[in-house]
């Protein structure tokens, strides 16, 4: 397969396709409508099921009825069709069922904008509906790595039988970049064991996020952590750059680390020893690495596109060893690589100044 | 004595239905879930469709329902049932699908879901069991509760003037484009139980046929939270119900009418 000119929602949209999606439902809201306008070529064209629901509320319950069956089923939306779909979601989470969801993040809070944003890492990272669950939440910071973290969601989905959210934002679903799109998989798949097909020639199946004794329903919580437990042990990705020696660790995600990584390699022209380690998997998060990552680091820098949310997730990771600083542009602003680099040099200086006072 | 073997032929004449599992229910002395279940069972096993037919429990008192057929099933969100049927039935069409829902779940928290179903005109069957109050909570007023009517969160009885007047379902959703046969009925009597069977039979065949939406409202008793003997319970479905919700037909397509 030849590099193509690819739109980053066209490119989410047609690698769930080539993945194996066998099931899309969705409601049209902006930065990600375009993933559903292809979806709603494509999936016809192939002989899928394509429904465009009346809301996000009766897409993700469209999804929970197709995954129920064994079928890849999958939504995308934005923030504010995303804290629609959390009741349908935490259903979902207690019944152990596959699903894709992908998150093109915009301003918030209330209707917000329409510009790119982070500011949904909480209501993705922390379950985002009630009740004790989590979702594995994937985050590329170009297209290509949009495909491939697309065509991986499928895959840990499947295997873990639990929603896996591919979670950009509004620049990365819109913008254009060249990328290499997968080769077509067959969906030729069994069906599970426990899909519902109709009771033929077995017995019963029956899927509930229910548990009406507490015995009941505490079992199947601490089932369902055990499997949570699985996927921390064995999922976590990150990247690393130039961290081992720095004494500035910059932590971004998505798009903001994109441009961090930018404002990091002009510090390294400077002769500033900063590095930077962006999370792939936002849950599972990878505390151990950003731990030993900032095990040389005087200070930590988190950008975000928010008022400040995985620096939490920072800051449980190096247990107060280490000051961590947050960079962050809310409400759809970006932030551009110089006032990163700003930072990064505000910090080493803080660093001198504090190295000629101990001396 | 004549001592020579006699040989006893046993010949059933009733029995539980097969696609209903030989388990206790839940439901009060004189609820007309039980029964409205057993009528569902009995198409089922009349139309040959137990291994192919997948539920879909509600909220509310009928959220058990899955463990009474001895069929599929799934437990929707509340109001969600007739979104979840769907996505089940767009990955397996061949299969039939139907929802069992309240008067809350459906005609309150649900009505958008269901309103789409039906102007969609989704292959799937719904049953709608209308008893006038939320059950499971402990009798509120219902989307479906009669003006005047006293409930736990109506206790001076319903004041149309600030809540307006109940839901009339069936004839909402037969004004849906693609509702194909949507009527309503009860079991307050024998001659209610049977034309309530038949449409029970009928609204699943429409499904294999895949003519459309099709929809069964049954007016059902409360007794607990109506505070009444299972008997006036029957009484007042008849007195006070049906003047607001008549029984009938409100819809039914041309292209189904060779099956009613």
């Amino acid at each position: 397969m030849a590099k193509e000119f690819l739109e980053g929602n066209i490119a989410i949209a047609e690698a769930a396709v080539r993945a194996g999606v066998d099931a899309y439902f969705g409601y049209p809201i902006t930065p990600q409508t375009e993933l559903l306008e292809h979806m709603a070529r494509r999936m016809p064209e192939l002989g899928r099921v394509f429904l465009q629901a009346e809301s996000e509320v009766a897409a993700i319950n469209m999804v929970y009825g197709a995954a129920c069956t064994g079928a890849w089923a999958m939504t995308s939306s934005s923030g504010p069709g995303i804290s629609l779909m959390q009741e349908g979601l935490s259903y979902i989470a207690l019944s152990d069922l596959p699903m894709v969801l992908v998150s093109i993040m915009r301003g918030g809070p209330g209707l917000g904008n329409i510009q790119p944003s982070q500011a949904d890492y909480h209501q993705l990272t922390r379950g985002g509906g009630h009740g004790d669950y989590r979702c594995i939440v994937l985050a590329p910071s170009t297209i290509q790595e949009a495909i491939n973290l697309t065509v991986l969601a499928f895959d840990l989905a499947d295997a873990y039988r639990m929603v896996t959210i591919v979670a950009a934002d509004g620049l990365l679903g819109q913008m254009m970049e060249p990328a290499e799109l997968p080769p077509m998989r067959s969906r030729s798949r069994e069906r599970p064991p426990w899909a519902l097909t109709g009771a033929r020639g077995r017995n019963k199946r029956t899927i509930a996020a229910f548990g009406l004794e507490a015995e009941t329903l505490e079992a199947m919580n601490w089932q369902l952590q055990a499997k949570f437990d699985r996927v921390r042990a064995n999922e976590v990705r990150y990247e690393a750059m130039l961290t081992g020696d720095a004494e500035i660790l910059v932590v971004a995600f998505g798009t903001a680390a994109r441009i961090a990584k930018s404002a990091v390699r002009e510090a390294r022209a400077h002769r500033l020893r900063v590095g930077l380690l962006r999370p792939i998997t936002l849950w599972p998060f990878p505390y151990a690495a950003v731990r030993q990552a900032a095990a040389s680091a005087r200070a930590i820098l988190v950008v975000e596109m928010n008022t400040g949310q995985m620096v939490d997730d920072v800051r449980l990771a190096v247990e107060g060893r280490v000051p961590v600083h947050f960079l962050g542009r809310p409400g759809g602003s970006v932030p551009v690589p110089d006032e990163i680099l700003e930072r990064i040099v505000g910090l080493q200086h803080d660093r001198t100044a504090q190295i000629a006072r101990d001396c | 004595m004549d001592d020579s073997i006699v040989t006893v032929q046993e010949q059933i004449v009733y029995e539980r239905p097969h696609a209903l599992s030989d388990v206790l229910m839940s439901y009060c002395p004189g609820c007309t879930h039980g029964l409205i279940h057993k009528l569902i069972a009995e198409a089922i096993d009349e139309l040959g469709i137990q291994e192919r037919t997948i539920g879909v429990s509600p909220v509310g008192c009928s959220v058990f329902m899955y463990r009474y057929f001895d069929l599929d099933g799934i437990v929707a969100p509340h109001g969600r049932a007739p979104a979840v049927a769907t996505g089940i039935k767009r990955a397996l069409p061949d299969r039939v699908v139907f929802t069992y829902q309240g008067d809350g779940d459906m005609a309150a928290i649900g009505m958008s879901e269901i309103v789409w179903a039906a102007t969609r005109g989704e292959n799937i069957t719904v049953f709608f069991i209308n008893n006038a109050n939320y059950g499971m909570t402990g009798g509120q007023m219902a989307p479906t509760t009669l003006p005047g009517q006293v409930t736990t969160s109506s206790p001076g009885g319903r004041d149309i003037e600030t809540t307006g007047m109940p839901a009339r379902m069936a004839e909402m959703l037969a004004n849906a484009p693609g509702s194909a046969y949507v009527v309503r009925r009860s079991t307050y009597d024998a001659r209610t139980i049977r034309e309530a069977r038949k449409a029970i039979r009928t609204a699943l065949r429409v499904q294999m046929e895949g003519a459309g939406f099709s929809m069964v409202e049954f007016l059902s008793s409360c007794p607990t939270n109506w505070r009444m003997s299972p008997n006036d319970s029957l009484q007042w479905i008849k007195d006070r119900m049906v003047p607001y919700f008549p029984l009938g037909d409100f819809k039914v397509a041309d292209i189904v009418k060779h099956l009613t």
